[in-house]
């Protein structure tokens, strides 16, 4: 056996003997989960529906099939460059055309899940990063930045897009702190519980909505609506994220794993 | 919430009553004053030779043979007989029995048969309403002259559609239209209305504290939720009011595909969900406010105008498939309504309380077809008399 052969043959008796965990971080694509409200002079994003076809029934006796709808950002979802402006003009930007080999990669976990529970519109800085290195190391390069906000709990409540007469409010990063993930540690993207990367308030921003913008406008992706971060480490968790492949897709509904030492 | 009590009450070890409706089969000169009938008017044949008044409806002038027209007429009558129905084989008025009856002398000149209010007596001056039956066909009914419609009359109740007591379910509570129906609805005595509402919308501030209402999820673009809804409706559903509409100037193709999901597809899977409830009820209906840009699209709505059309199309399908079961589909026509939907719009607009009055005027006055505000009765004047003409004059 070669030395990849081994690696790989650990890695599926690993996943067998529950040496390595799998753990899903997706949210069930239901009618009712929640998607982004823009601003009524805007396009809207459509949620996610679904008609049955037959279920074993008139129109099909030994079968069941739902037709199903939705936006390519509706449920746990992948951004891709070319979602953003920004982004327009990166090469192969789109789900399609994505290196399938960034569809694996190891994830760093910030929680930052006490903050935002004391604050809903609690906004995460480079200060608060550079801390964050200080207690748990360095954010090493070619990772996911999942931020841990414990915002799943709220799926299933108004609570969860948090809409208030003045818009939603959720957290998110800054500019200065995109810009540091992106261009000093060399981020994949960033991943968060919430229903966009940016926080909820973010177009009202100095620099508006920065995470979509510094992500995508650097090649980087996002990955919203996860759920269960609060299970992975802080280092070790591999996530394994691949959008469907839609030709000339800005993103894509997708079924988020990591996976993590087990027992 | 608070509930109000239902005085209705069923053994539940009862037989369920099965519901019969008045026969169906008439002339084609009867369906043509049922037509009109269904559009308020009270109408009669008029000889365009002779000008005599005929009833019942013919296909020719009994007194000269001449070409008969359809005519507005005076409503006043006198009572000349009547006689009280206590055996028939007739399966819907043997449930209902007994029945009065009466010949009246038309100020118009006929003489018919009429059903009568309970306190109309012989020799005594009566209006005459021309009502549709639980069968979609006109009758005419007899009231004492200036009596206002009495609900707790049994007969009268049998041509109308008491609101009092009763469970309503209202689809759509965000706007100011399906506010004042709601409101108006609880004004008018419903025992429970129930509201819907689509995430991510917030209870509106105008609904709390009312009692006897209750606020649901409910978006018409999810087949779930519609039926979720539906089961969430405790105990029996006797009316549902269709306030769900989608606003919007133009044609974009984002914009006008979820206008026929709300408007067409809505109304669909809201009809296939809520027919059964409604049949089994024994004044069930379906209320349903359509643009008079069903009639005619307003260019300046193309999409609007188009999902309104399509809606108006199923409506009418709906009353036909619902004509056996006794449920009655009621239309109201309005025009450009005074919210936020039609800032862009110059006035005259009509108020949403007035299509809330509307709501249960239809309703309680038994109408299937009613026009709220001047811009619908004008749309509707316009579309009856040249359809093609108004068109083209709706879009100058």
């Amino acid at each position: 056996m070669t030395a990849v052969e081994t690696v790989l043959s650990g890695l599926t008796s690993g996943i067998a003997s529950g040496g390595i965990a799998v753990v899903d971080l997706t949210n069930t694509l239901s009618p009712d989960f929640p998607v982004i409200v823009l601003p009524a002079e805007f396009g809207q994003c459509e949620p996610f529906r679904m008609e049955t076809v037959s279920r074993y029934d008139g129109d099909g006796p030994a079968w069941y099939w739902n037709n199903i709808s939705m936006n390519e950002h509706t449920g746990t979802h992948f951004d891709a460059p070319a979602h953003w402006i920004t982004g327009k003009d990166v090469p192969n930007g789109t789900v399609d055309r994505l290196p399938p080999a960034d569809f694996i990669h190891p994830a760093v976990v910030i929680d930052i899940s006490a903050q935002a529970a004391a604050d809903e519109d609690f906004i995460l800085t480079r200060a608060f990063l550079e801390a964050w290195e200080a207690s748990h190391g360095p954010i090493p390069p070619r990772h996911w930045i999942l931020l841990r906000t414990d915002w799943y709990k709220r799926v299933g409540t108004l609570a969860y897009l948090n809409l208030k007469e003045d818009g939603a409010h959720s957290p998110g990063p800054d500019a200065e702190a995109m810009r540091f993930l992106v261009h000093e540690r060399a981020c994949i993207g960033l991943g968060v519980e919430t229903v966009g990367t940016d926080a909820g308030q973010a177009a009202h921003f100095e620099e508006p909505l920065p995470a979509h913008s510094v992500l995508h406008g650097n090649g980087r992706y996002g990955l919203q609506c996860l759920t269960n971060l609060d299970q992975l480490p802080v280092r070790g968790a591999v996530i394994v994220a691949t959008p469907l492949k839609i030709q000339g897709g800005s993103g894509s509904p997708l079924r988020v794993i990591a996976l993590k030492p087990g027992l | 919430m608070t509930l109000r009590p239902r005085p209705e009450k069923r053994d539940p070890l009862q037989r369920k009553v099965e519901r019969h409706v008045p026969a169906g089969l008439r002339s084609r000169a009867m369906h043509a004053m049922s037509a009109r009938a269904a559009q308020g008017r009270f109408v009669l044949q008029q000889c365009v030779e002779c000008s005599a008044v005929t009833y019942p409806p013919r296909d020719i002038c009994p007194v000269c043979w001449g070409e008969l027209a359809w005519r507005d007429q005076v409503q006043g009558a006198t009572l000349l007989a009547e006689t009280t129905v206590r055996v028939t084989t007739d399966l819907y008025f043997r449930a209902h029995m007994p029945w009065r009856m009466g010949t009246i002398a038309l100020d118009a000149g006929p003489v018919a048969l009429a059903h009568l209010s309970r306190n109309l007596t012989v020799g005594g001056r009566a209006d005459v309403r021309l009502m549709i039956d639980k069968g979609g066909n006109a009758a005419l009914f007899a009231m004492a002259a200036g009596e206002e419609p009495d609900m707790s009359d049994k007969q009268w109740r049998e041509f109308v559609v008491p609101v009092r007591d009763r469970t309503i379910l209202v689809t759509d509570g965000r706007g100011a239209v399906g506010q004042a129906v709601v409101a108006a609805l609880q004004a008018a005595g419903a025992a429970s209305v129930v509201v819907g509402l689509p995430a991510p919308a917030q209870p509106p501030a105008a609904l709390a504290g009312l009692t006897g209402v209750r606020i649901v999820p409910l978006d018409l673009t999810d087949t779930r939720s519609v039926s979720e809804c539906l089961t969430d409706i405790a105990g029996p559903l006797d009316i549902v009011v269709n306030t769900a509409r989608f606003v919007r100037r133009g044609d974009g193709l984002i914009d006008q595909k979820h206008a026929l999901d709300v408007t067409v597809l809505g109304l669909l899977r809201l009809t296939q969900g809520c027919a059964p409830m409604l049949q089994g009820r024994p004044s069930g209906a379906f209320v349903d406010i359509v643009s008079s840009a069903a009639l005619a699209p307003d260019a300046g709505f193309p999409a609007f105008s188009a999902a309104q059309a399509a809606h108006l199309s199923l409506l009418q399908s709906f009353r036909h498939q619902m004509r056996g079961s006794g449920v009655r589909v009621m239309t109201l026509f309005t025009g450009p309504v005074d919210d936020e939907d039609h800032q862009s719009v110059p006035m005259p607009k009509v108020a949403p309380s007035r299509i809330a009055k509307g709501v249960v005027d239809a309703l309680e006055g038994g109408r299937e077809q009613l026009c709220v505000g001047d811009a619908a009765v004008d749309a509707m004047a316009r579309w009856s008399d040249d359809p093609a003409l108004y068109i083209r004059e709706k879009n100058l």
